[in-house]
């Protein structure tokens, strides 16, 4: 192919969105191992800071990976079975659902807590507790599952499978455990990925939710924000990236492994 | 027999015979599937159409009544936070849909080494939380920040523009970006090249190639994507909360009405109608895509 003006300029253009969005993560990843952040790199770099956050956030870094973990279980155990029904049974009724189901996706964080501490933040015992917070995450996680699960399970042809099965004499639960989740576990791999990130990152709704004894990894850094130092907020950030980069990373190539049949027939065309 | 049966009815029932020959076992009974179901709808009527419902409610047991709705339209403020709110959602998604256009489209027609990391690179964002977000906009325009560092070498004056409007575009720009790039992408993928081969053997030029067939292409993509980013600039709270600028994002009122003032139907009120707004918004557009489908074809043509 022939490199022209234009090919560079849009090069270049694509360089500089890149930079703006790697630059404030690497200024900020430094700031959190720079001794002083005022003075620059030149006044050295120090583990001091992550030590200082592990102090005092570390409980809200391992409430978030708890909330995350708890979140993916029970999207899993309502996300999957409902995927099935989806796909399997197609009619007004479950498209209405489904949109029901996105609703929490489509409107704002901050309504969706409003509305659940309306409801129920007279619950003492569960207002104050971690399963609150939770209510929220799989509200805002469980769309994200199914969409994930239904798109393979309607790739796949699940009532050929299915009927195989039966005509072996596998019942529905049999069936159901060994013949379709084992199928559709690139689809709850993707959504499980999917699920983890959101739940570990999310914060509109949490903000809301949240009381001073159940304070997740997101509130935590917007409270070090607020009020600590400079290189305790870029130090608990670089926390954050680490946990979460991985799982983006994975997430990223899953995507690139699904699509790279369509990709390669689209170039032999 | 039962053949006989149903062409006299003059359409395929399943016939007893047939209904033994396909494995109907197959099929889930009512029972199973509902039992598969019920997870699902517990989770979402208990924790998401009732408390729905019942906010809704209690907005017209507020001392305005049902006029709370209409607040947002007679209320200085909440109007005012209403129209800023729109354009500054509006003005991202057009920022992001024209870079995201230029970018996606230069991605998906070209090979190069260290491509990969460029995409990589431009969808890392996609599950900040808004905080951190917020956070980026500083360390690039905030008192440390590059910019600031950068004009403060050249220009012997430091630009600072985080906590003003510029900073929260800024932001929300951030995080519109991977949500658009990965729309763009996905639909430039499907751009078929021989509509703009034949274009060009028609004598069209790059100018019109790209108005009269790559841009009808992308069209489909570039509406849902949009309506996307929309929707989440409009609903963005923690880029705002972080930033804490005087400019008053909807959200930020609704967050301001529900704790410090402790005005609870306002807050419900004002948070329904944003609701209402960004479902309306992603619904409409799906429904138009959904239809649109034929686009690209006509476009082409």
């Amino acid at each position: 192919m022939r490199r022209t003006g234009v090919f560079y300029a849009q090069l270049g253009l694509t360089i500089l969105l890149c930079l703006f969005i790697v630059v404030p993560i690497v200024m900020s990843a430094l700031a959190g191992v720079t001794v002083n952040v005022f003075q620059g790199l030149s006044s050295g770099l120090t583990l001091r800071w992550i030590f200082e956050v592990w102090d005092l956030y570390a409980s809200s870094i391992f409430l978030s990976l708890w909330l995350a973990i708890a979140c993916l279980f029970v999207t899993l155990i309502a996300g999957v079975p409902l995927a099935y029904v989806l796909v399997r049974k197609p009619g007004r009724a479950t498209r209405l659902f489904e949109e029901l189901l996105t609703l929490p996706v489509a409107i704002p964080g901050l309504a969706l807590a409003l509305a659940l501490l309306i409801t129920y933040g007279g619950v003492s015992g569960y207002r104050s507790s971690w399963l609150f917070i939770l209510t929220g995450h799989v509200l805002f996680t469980l769309p994200f599952m199914v969409r994930s699960v239904a798109a393979v399970m309607s790739a796949m042809d699940m009532k050929t499978l299915e009927e195989g099965a039966a005509s072996l004499g596998a019942g529905f639960w049999r069936r159901f455990f060994t013949v379709i989740v084992p199928n559709a576990k690139p689809g709850i791999l993707a959504g499980a990925l999917m699920v983890v990130t959101l739940s570990v990152g999310e914060f509109n709704l949490t903000w809301m939710l949240h009381t001073p004894l159940t304070k997740t990894l997101p509130v935590g850094l917007a409270d070090a924000y607020a009020s600590m130092r400079l290189e305790i907020g870029s130090a608990y950030t670089l926390i954050f990236f680490v946990l979460i980069m991985p799982l983006l990373i994975v997430m990223q190539l899953l995507a690139n492994r699904g699509s790279k049949p369509a990709r390669a027939t689209a170039e032999d065309k | 027999m039962s053949m006989d049966l149903d062409l006299k009815e003059g359409r395929s029932r399943p016939s007893l015979l047939s209904s033994f020959l396909t494995p109907r076992a197959a099929a889930a009974s009512p029972a199973i599937l509902t039992v598969l179901l019920i997870p699902g709808l517990v989770i979402v009527a208990a924790f998401f159409l009732i408390p729905l419902a019942r906010v809704a409610v209690e907005v017209g047991n507020g001392p305005e009544g049902w006029g709370t709705y209409l607040l947002i339209l007679t209320n200085a403020r909440y109007l005012e936070s209403l129209i800023q709110t729109l354009a500054m959602s509006a003005g991202v998604t057009m920022m992001a849909l024209v870079l995201c256009a230029i970018v996606g489209l230069f991605l998906v027609r070209n090979r190069f080494a260290g491509r990969s990391i460029l995409i990589g690179t431009l969808t890392l964002p996609l599950s900040f939380p808004g905080t951190v977000v917020g956070f980026m906009v500083i360390m690039l325009a905030g008192r440390q920040g590059v910019i600031g560092g950068l004009t403060d070498a050249a220009f012997g004056a430091k630009l600072v523009f985080a906590y003003d409007i510029a900073g929260l575009f800024i932001g929300y720009l951030y995080f519109s970006i991977p949500r658009v790039i990965l729309a763009v992408m996905a639909s430039a993928e499907k751009l078929d090249l021989q509509l703009e081969e034949a274009a060009r053997s028609l004598g069209a030029s790059r100018f019109r190639v790209i108005c009269d067939v790559i841009l009808p292409g992308l069209m489909p993509g570039l509406i849902s994507s949009g309506a996307i980013c929309f929707a989440t600039a409009m609903g963005a709270f923690g880029t705002a909360f972080t930033l804490a600028t005087d400019i008053d994002v909807l959200p930020m009122v609704i967050y301001t009405e529900f704790t410090r003032n402790a005005n609870i139907p306002v807050a419900a009120a004002l948070s329904i109608v944003l609701g209402l707004i960004t479902w309306a918004c992603l619904a409409a557009v799906r429904s138009f895509t959904g239809e649109g489908k034929s686009l690209p074809v006509r476009g082409g043509a």
